[in-house]
């Protein structure tokens, strides 16, 4: 991982397209400004973390599926 | 073609109704092969099942059943990745994460799974600005216990 020291202001260029900005600084928080491509996506790493550890889970088998839908199905209605 | 399914055995299904997932979904990025098989016959659920792995599929649902105001925006870098034209092409289900007893299963309301009818492109969206759940309990309130 490269590691840069910025100030509050400064800009780090990735590549062609993107950049970041270090917008403010508070206590533990950092406020960063990113200008990417639309088609790039930018997400809270521990967002992402937490969808693919949901996705994991809902692999788990099911015994008895149809059953236990139906009985939702009919609880729902 | 003939695939292996995790809740269907062995099934034929059309390569025209396979879903193509060009980023594979969280957790799965190789899995890009995906057909929607309808489970219930109110069309409620569904399973994704892989194409490539029977042990990959997912229960779905139609999230709007259980929840009527359902509502995201689908930001331009999506509607242009998944080539939608119109509104009326887009199809949402959510997955569902199985729990002991079923009826405690969630619905990941915070990451939809959106296809484009028109050429089965899809994509598992991540929402960053709404307050919906990974975990959104399937019953809002604690379900009637069962007659006797």
């Amino acid at each position: 991982m490269l590691v840069l020291s910025r100030k509050k202001g400064q800009t780090i260029r990735i590549g062609d397209d993107i950049e970041i900005t270090i917008v403010a600084t508070a206590n533990d928080q950092v406020k960063i400004g990113i200008q990417a491509p639309k088609n790039v996506e930018i997400l809270r790493q521990e967002l992402f973390e937490e969808i693919q550890a949901e996705n994991k889970a809902a692999t788990a088998s099911v015994d008895n599926l149809l059953s236990n839908l139906k009985n939702l199905s009919n609880l729902k209605k | 073609m003939k695939i292996r399914t995790k809740y269907h055995g062995e099934m034929t299904i059309n390569e025209e109704d396979i879903l193509h997932f060009e980023k594979g979904i969280p957790g799965f990025p190789n899995e890009m092969k995906f057909v929607l098989i309808p489970l219930t016959d109110d069309g409620l659920f569904q399973v994704l099942q892989s194409t490539v792995n029977e042990d990959i599929a997912f229960i779905t649902t139609d999230p709007f059943f259980f929840k009527r105001d359902y509502d995201f925006v689908v930001d331009d870098a999506i509607v242009e990745s998944l080539g939608i034209q119109q509104e009326k092409d887009v199809k949402v289900v959510v997955i569902i994460t199985p729990q002991e007893p079923f009826n405690q299963s969630t619905a990941n309301l915070q990451a939809p799974v959106v296809m484009n009818k028109n050429n089965n492109k899809a994509r598992q969206v991540i929402l960053n600005n709404t307050n919906y759940l990974t975990k959104h309990p399937l019953f809002a309130e604690e379900p009637v216990a069962a007659k006797g």
